[in-house]
C-alpha cells in the first residue's frame, strides 16, 4: 500500500460578490491521489471541478478564496506556500494541461523550444538533456517522427497532436501530479481515443499521479482509478471506477450515466410502405468552395433527401464539410455547382434572390447559443422578430405568439423580458431553437446545437426536439460529429468524409456492420462504458485507419 | 450579478463606488464646464463685446476677477463665452463627423466587397493629408466662415471616425446572431441598426468622447492661426491668439484660455479611460 501523494481535505473556496457577500462555488471536498492513479473530477460545467483542480496548484482565480480546508502534496501543505515557493511547485512538481493545447502554445516559438523551455529557465536541465527528453517523451506519446517532430511549429501538427505535445511540455520535468483539464474535449471524435490512449500509457509508465477534470462520464470509465462526482461544488459521489460506473449510488450519478453518450440498443430501419414519399428537401449533386472561385472545394458532389417530419443526421469531423452543406441549403452560401429543391421547386443558391416563404421553411438553428443570440434584444424580441417577418402580427398578436412559443420549448413565458445573458446555456439553447420555431419552419438546420451543453442538458434538448417533431411533424437535418446523438434521433445518416459522402441511407442499415470503414472508425470511437474498452479500440482503429488509407 | 435594467438606484451606487480620484474630479469637471457653456449669458457678469477700462492686461481685481484683454474688456466674461463656442462648435463638429462616420463605416461592413474597398480606399487617401494640413488648405481657399470651418472639421474627423466604426461592424458582422438575421432574409438595414449598432454603442460613446477633444483642440489650434472663428465672435482659440502680447508685459490673460482648453482635453481622456477600463472590466466579470 503506497502513501497518497496528494490529499485534499475539506476543501471550500468562495467568490465575493460586489456587495462582499461571499458564496461558496467549493464546499467542503475532500480526496486522495495515489502516485500512477488517476483521480477523475466528473461535472457539468459550473460544477467546480476546474477550480478545484487549480486548488491543487495553490491557484485561485480573481475573486476567489480558498475559505477552508487542505491541501498536501508529499505531506507538505500547498496553500500556506509563498508566491515564490508556489512558482517552484507549479510547472515543476505539478503541471497543468489545458483544455486548448492550440490556444495554449505560441505560435512564433518551435515546439521544442517550448517543451524544453521550464527545465532551462530553472536549469534543471542542460539544452541537450533536455531535448533528448522531449524526444523520448514524444516517443512515449506515439507521435509521429519523434526525432524532427520538435522542430516544427504549432501550427504544422494537428489538434491531437498539439494535445499530446503539451503533456510532453507537462512531464518534462518529471512532475509528481499532472493535471488534465478536459484534455480531449477540443479533439475529434476520432482522434481522441487516441491522444487519451496514449495519457494512460504515459501516466503507467511515469508512475505519476494525475487529476483528470472532464464533463465526459464514458471517457473517465477508461482513464480513471477514482471518480468524484461534483455538483454545484458538492461533493455527490466519490468511489472507484467500477463501483460509480456499476454500482452508482446517488440519482445524479444515475441520471449521468443514463445521459452519456452510449449508442441506443434499436436502430430505426425501412418499412416497405415508407420507401416511397414526396421528399421535402432534395439536394443534387452539390459541389461548392472557398476563395474567390471557390476553388478550395469544401463540398463535392452530394446528394441528399430529406422526407416531411423525418430526421436526417449529417455526421462528420470538422473539415468535412456538414456545416458548409448546412450554409448551402439555407442559402448563407451559394453553390458552385448543383441545386437545391424544397417541394420540388428550385431554391436560387443566394439568399437575396429567395422568396420570404422560401426562407421561412427553412430554418437555422446555430452551435453556440451565446453568439447566435443579440446580447442587446430581450427574448420577446428576438423570438417576436420572425413572427412579425414573416407572418405581419400585430404587437399584440406577436406577445401572445411569443408566450405560447416558449411555453412550448418549457421556457417560463416571462422570460420575454429578459436579455440572452440572464439565461443559462441550456435555456438560451431552448431560445435558439425557438426562434427557429418561430417563423413556423417545414425544415430546421440544426448545426451541432448540443455539442456545447452538458450531458444531461444536451439529452433534454434532444427529447424536446422529439416532441416538436411529433407534434408539429417538423423535418430535420441534423448536423453533428457525435455519431450516439445522431442514432438517437435520426431516421437517416449521412456519414461526411472531406467533403463528400461516403454512406447513406436508415440508420439501421448504415450503423450495423458490414458498413463503410469510415463509419466503422467513427462507431468504433464511440466511449462505452467499460473499464476495458479502450485498449481494443485503439487496436481496432489502427487496423481500420490502415484499410482507409489504402482505399 | 444580474443588473436589473430599470434598478437605477443600485446603478448609481455601483458607478460612485467604481470612481477612482481622477474620474471623480473629471466628471465634476467637466459637468462645470458644461453648465458654463450652457448658461453662459446669465453667467457672465459683464457683455463679453463691452471695452470696460482703458488699461490693456489689467491685472485680476475685486471688479474684473481675470483682469482685462488686449482692448480692456472683462476676460471672464470673454472667458465664459469662449467656452460657449468651443463647446456648441465641437459638438457640432463631433456629432455631424459621427452620422458620416458611423454610417459609412457601418455600410462598408455590411455590404463588404466592392463597396467596402471603395470608401476604404477614398477614405485612406483622405487620411494620408495631414489633418491641420487639409483643414488649412480648404478653408484658406473658400475663406473661413462657420459653415466651412464646421463641414471642413467635420469631414476631416469623420475618416478617423469611420475606422473605428468599420472595424467594429465587422466584428459583429460575423456574430451569429447577424447571420441568423440573414438567414430569415432581413435587409441591411434591419442587421446595421437592430444587430450591429445597439452592440457598438458602447465603444462608440467612448470614441466620441475622444474625437469631441480633437475637435476641441483642433478648432482652438485652427483659431490661433486665425482661421477658425473670425471677431468679433471668438473661441478659446482666438482668446489665447489676440491676447499673445500680455506675456511681454508679464501678465497671465492669454494663460486662462490656454488651461481652460488642457483642462478640457486632459478631464475628458480621463473620464474616457475610466469608462473603457470599468466597461471591459464589466464585460471581463460576465464572462
Amino acid at each position: 500500500m503506497t502513501n497518497s501523494l496528494l490529499k485534499v481535505k475539506n476543501l471550500s473556496v468562495c467568490v465575493k460578490d460586489k456587495q462582499d457577500n461571499q458564496h461558496k462555488i467549493v464546499d467542503n471536498i475532500s480526496f486522495d491521489v495515489k502516485p500512477g492513479k488517476v483521480v477523475a473530477l466528473i461535472g457539468e460545467s459550473g460544477s467546480g471541478k476546474t477550480t478545484i483542480s487549480l486548488s491543487c496548484m495553490g491557484y485561485a482565480r480573481p475573486g476567489c478564496f480558498i475559505t477552508d480546508g487542505d491541501v498536501r502534496l508529499d505531506e507538505e501543505s500547498v496553500l500556506t506556500k509563498s508566491l515564490k515557493e508556489l512558482q517552484v511547485l507549479r510547472g515543476k512538481e505539478i503541471t497543468y494541461v489545458a483544455q486548448s493545447a492550440a490556444a495554449s502554445f505560441n505560435g512564433a516559438m518551435t515546439i521544442n523550444a517550448q517543451v524544453t523551455e521550464i527545465p532551462i529557465i530553472t536549469k534543471t536541465m542542460t539544452k541537450d538533456e533536455a531535448i533528448n527528453k522531449a524526444e523520448k517523451l514524444y516517443k512515449e506519446l506515439e507521435l509521429p517522427n519523434p526525432d524532427t517532430i520538435g522542430l516544427r511549429y504549432p501550427h504544422q501538427v494537428s489538434g491531437g497532436q498539439l494535445q499530446r505535445l503539451m503533456a510532453a511540455m507537462a512531464m518534462i520535468s518529471d512532475p509528481k501530479l499532472l493535471i488534465l483539464d478536459e484534455p480531449t474535449t477540443a479533439l475529434d471524435v476520432t482522434t481522441q481515443i487516441e491522444v487519451l490512449h496514449s495519457f494512460k500509457k504515459l501516466i503507467k509508465t511515469n508512475n505519476t499521479a494525475a487529476i483528470y477534470v472532464t464533463h465526459d462520464l464514458s471517457l473517465v470509465a477508461q482513464v480513471a482509478d477514482h471518480i468524484l462526482v461534483l455538483k454545484d461544488g458538492v461533493q455527490i459521489e466519490y468511489g472507484t471506477t467500477n463501483q460509480i460506473i456499476n454500482k452508482p449510488k446517488e440519482d445524479y450519478t444515475k441520471a449521468l450515466i443514463a445521459a452519456a453518450h452510449i449508442m441506443p440498443d434499436k436502430l430505426s430501419s425501412p418499412y416497405l410502405n415508407e420507401l416511397k414519399t414526396n421528399s421535402l428537401l432534395d439536394v443534387q449533386d452539390i459541389t461548392a468552395g472557398y476563395g474567390k472561385k471557390q476553388e478550395m472545394i469544401a463540398v463535392e458532389n452530394v446528394n441528399l433527401s430529406v422526407e416531411p417530419g423525418e430526421t436526417v443526421g449529417i455526421i462528420g469531423e470538422s473539415g468535412s464539410g456538414k456545416t458548409t452543406l448546412g450554409r448551402i441549403i439555407s442559402g448563407l452560401m451559394a453553390p458552385k455547382t448543383g441545386h437545391v429543391l424544397l417541394n420540388g421547386k428550385l431554391l436560387k443558391g443566394d439568399i437575396s434572390q429567395r422568396s420570404r416563404d422560401e426562407l421561412r421553411d427553412i430554418q437555422f438553428a446555430f452551435q453556440m447559443a451565446d453568439v447566435a443570440l443579440n446580447p442587446r434584444q430581450k427574448i420577446g424580441k428576438i423570438l417576436g422578430r420572425p413572427m412579425q417577418f414573416y407572418k405581419n402580427l400585430s404587437k399584440k398578436e406577436t406577445q401572445y405568439e411569443v408566450e405560447k412559443l416558449l411555453s412550448r420549448v418549457e421556457l417560463p413565458t416571462d422570460f420575454s423580458n429578459r436579455y440572452p445573458t440572464e439565461l443559462s446555456g441550456g435555456q438560451r439553447q431552448r431560445v435558439n431553437l425557438a426562434r427557429a420555431l418561430a417563423a413556423e419552419p417545414k425544415l430546421i438546420i440544426c448545426d451541432e446545437i448540443t455539442s456545447a451543453l452538458d450531458t444531461i442538458v444536451a439529452q433534454q434538448i434532444l427529447d424536446l426536439l422529439q416532441s416538436l417533431q411529433e407534434e408539429l411533424g417538423l423535418s430535420y437535418l441534423f448536423i453533428t460529429h457525435n455519431i450516439a446523438t445522431v442514432a438517437q434521433i435520426s431516421k437517416k445518416i449521412a456519414v461526411m468524409r472531406e467533403g463528400k459522402i461516403v454512406e447513406q441511407g436508415f440508420v439501421g442499415d448504415v450503423l450495423t456492420p458490414p458498413c463503410h470503414e469510415y463509419t466503422q472508425l467513427l462507431l468504433n470511437s464511440v466511449p462505452e462504458m467499460r473499464t476495458d474498452w479502450l485498449d481494443t479500440a485503439v487496436a481496432e482503429r489502427r487496423q481500420l485507419l490502415a484499410d482507409l488509407n489504402r482505399i | 450579478m444580474i443588473l436589473e435594467k430599470n434598478d437605477w438606484k443600485s446603478y448609481t451606487s455601483e458607478v460612485i463606488r467604481d470612481l477612482t480620484p481622477g474620474a471623480f474630479l473629471s466628471i465634476l469637471f467637466l459637468i462645470l464646464i458644461i453648465l458654463v457653456g450652457l448658461f453662459a449669458p446669465w453667467l457672465a457678469p459683464f457683455d463679453q463685446a463691452e471695452i470696460l477700462t482703458n488699461e490693456s492686461f489689467e491685472p485680476p481685481s475685486d471688479l474684473l476677477w481675470l483682469g482685462s484683454d488686449f482692448l480692456g474688456r472683462d476676460l471672464l466674461s470673454r472667458l465664459i463665452s469662449g467656452v460657449r463656442v468651443t463647446l456648441f462648435l465641437a459638438l457640432l463638429i463631433t456629432f455631424l463627423s459621427f452620422i458620416m462616420g458611423v454610417g459609412l463605416g457601418f455600410l462598408a461592413a455590411a455590404f463588404g466587397g466592392r463597396v467596402d474597398s471603395v470608401i476604404s480606399r477614398i477614405n485612406d487617401a483622405l487620411l494620408s493629408f495631414p489633418a491641420l494640413m487639409l483643414a488649412l488648405i480648404v478653408i484658406n481657399s473658400l475663406g473661413s466662415s462657420f459653415t466651412v470651418l464646421v463641414v471642413t472639421i467635420a469631414f476631416i474627423d469623420m475618416t478617423r471616425v469611420f475606422r473605428v466604426a468599420r472595424a467594429l461592424a465587422i466584428n459583429i458582422m460575423v456574430m451569429d446572431y447577424v447571420e441568423a438575421a440573414v438567414v430569415r432574409g432581413e435587409g441591411k438595414t434591419w442587421i446595421i441598426l437592430q444587430e450591429v449598432l445597439p452592440n457598438s454603442l458602447t465603444p462608440l460613446a467612448a470614441e466620441f468622447g475622444i474625437r469631441f477633444t480633437y475637435a476641441i483642440l483642433f478648432i482652438s489650434a485652427l483659431s490661433f492661426l486665425g482661421l477658425g472663428v473670425q471677431p468679433p465672435q471668438s473661441d478659446l482659440g482666438v482668446l489665447v491668439k489676440e491676447n499673445m502680447q500680455a506675456l511681454l508685459y508679464g501678465e497671465y490673460t492669454n494663460i486662462y484660455p490656454a488651461l481652460t482648453i488642457a483642462a478640457i482635453a486632459i478631464s475628458m481622456n480621463v473620464f474616457v479611460d475610466w469608462l473603457l477600463k470599468r466597461s471591459s472590466a464589466k464585460l471581463s466579470e460576465e464572462i
